[in-house]
């Protein structure tokens, strides 16, 4: 027989279900902050993978092998224990005063996932047929140009499921940010479990908010991706 | 408007252009035709600069396009080209497709873009057509499309590399039609094709071509009833009855 005595209410109600609330809000902050700056980073770092100028082209390729070829804990450790010693005094000073801690995993979050983002949005642009650059080219758009207005609008159509992919991954290693003490979901459920050794009940929560996170990232995606980017296919 | 002389291409090893020199008048119509591999695509490429050429000089509306400094998008703006394959934009709607690069290269602002675009697209007869993607058109009112899209830009010179080429056959006539609407309008055409009825009746000159080298250059009657150069006799004989 089990011993252990489950006690929801603990989590569903009072000082420890706030914590929780709050660790939710911080992830959510984090997780969307961290995926809007992968992705713009990563688009621009696909572009620039394909430059037509060589020291660019291998300039982004070394920075892609670096973050994709690192572990994300060694990253955020980087950027939070190690970064500040070489930045400026005022630079430091200004950081100390806002929260560091939250910077420091957006900056780690959004660098690595960038990295495989941006191979993932390659390999669209690569599967888009060269005829469309030279109907862009031949209406008179410059190489960026037609990458911003004609080849990358379709490139994303096409990388949407992985890129859901990097979307989920990035907000599941959220959760990495409370090694740096951000007040995170995982931070807060183990604050919640140090406090009362209700560590099923406290887990166990995060872990539904988790899923509930990570389907909403997928089916948010993916409407978009029905209703914005391609509304033909959905009638 | 458009003048090649002593113009030379190399792909690799291969001499694709030998010595080119075509001069081509404003409001003219120029049918380029040959067999396949003659040099022909590759030649009206090289009048928007798809393909740069490696030798030779070639000036177009008054540009010289082996001078480093010419701006080439500028030209390309200036010069309208249609492809084999319509190559429309298929993320974006047919009204999208036209209007885009006017609204971003000619900064005209989008109402009055759209009023352009839509009195074009009743010239080439899908008006109703507006709010439809690529993927929901046949070849032939896609390509109708893709020559609206080239007009936008008010060109001075209008390319078509092989436009009915990878039609259907009842589709050919809707695209031919709008094209000899075109040239009625007093457009500077240089057009690839294998279309002889189109050459003979709309057709200012006829270019033929073979192995890179341009062979005759003759006005369409006098091509077709007499060809002089044995290629392009045996050429027009293929063409006319491909069973023997």
């Amino acid at each position: 027989m089990l011993n252990y005595h489950f006690d929801w209410s603990i989590i569903t109600s009072g000082k420890y279900f706030e914590w929780l609330v709050s660790g939710v809000k911080v992830t959510l902050e984090l997780s969307a902050i961290s995926i809007v700056f992968a992705f713009v980073l990563g688009l621009l770092l696909a572009v620039l993978r394909m430059s037509q100028v060589k020291p660019v082209r291998y300039i982004a390729l070394a920075y892609l092998e670096f973050f994709r070829n690192t572990p994300l804990l060694v990253q955020i450790f980087f950027w939070y224990f190690g970064s500040y010693k070489i930045l400026p005094q005022a630079v430091n000073d200004w950081l100390n005063n806002t929260n560091f801690e939250f910077a420091a995993a957006v900056i780690a979050l959004s660098i690595y996932t960038s990295a495989f983002i941006a191979e993932d949005i390659r390999s669209g642009i690569l599967s888009i047929p060269k005829e469309q650059m030279e109907a862009a080219r031949s209406a008179g758009f410059s190489y960026l140009r037609s990458m911003q207005y004609i080849i990358l609008p379709q490139a994303v159509r096409i990388t949407v499921p992985p890129l859901v992919n990097q979307f989920l991954n990035l907000a599941k290693n959220s959760s990495l940010a409370m090694t740096i003490g951000v007040a995170e979901l995982t931070y807060q459920a183990r604050q919640v479990e140090s406090y009362t050794f209700k560590g099923f009940e406290a887990f166990g929560a995060a872990t539904v908010v988790y899923l509930v996170i990570s389907s909403s990232i997928t089916f948010l995606v993916y409407q978009y991706d029905r209703r914005v980017l391609n509304p033909h296919k959905a009638a | 408007m458009i003048t090649f002389e002593g113009v030379h291409k190399w792909f690799k090893k291969l001499h694709v252009l030998n010595d080119i020199n075509l001069h081509v008048k404003p409001g003219e119509v120029v049918v380029v035709c040959g067999p396949s591999g003659s040099g022909k695509s590759t030649l009206i490429r090289t009048i928007n600069q798809l393909e740069p050429i490696n030798e030779g000089r070639l000036v177009v509306d008054g540009m010289d396009l082996s001078d480093k400094k010419t701006d080439i998008n500028k030209l390309r703006a200036e010069v309208g080209f249609v492809f084999q394959q319509f190559n429309l934009y298929p993320h974006l709607s047919v009204l999208s497709n036209i209007t885009l690069a006017p609204i971003k290269i000619r900064k005209t602002p989008k109402k009055e873009a759209e009023e352009q675009a839509m009195a074009l697209l009743e010239r080439v007869g899908l008006a109703v057509k507006r709010d439809a993607y690529p993927t929901q058109l046949s070849g032939g009112q896609q390509q109708r499309v893709a020559i609206a899209r080239a007009l936008a830009m008010k060109p001075r010179i209008m390319l078509f590399d092989e436009p009915t080429s990878a039609l259907d056959p009842e589709m050919i006539g809707e695209v031919l039609a709008v094209m000899q609407d075109l040239a009625k309008s007093g457009m500077t055409m240089v057009v690839v094709t294998h279309e002889m009825g189109f050459a003979r009746e709309v057709s200012d000159r006829v270019v033929f071509m073979d192995a890179g080298v341009i062979l005759e250059e003759r006005e369409p009657e006098a091509f077709f009833k007499n060809p002089q150069h044995e290629r392009a006799q045996q050429f027009l004989k293929q063409l006319l009855s491909p069973m023997h």
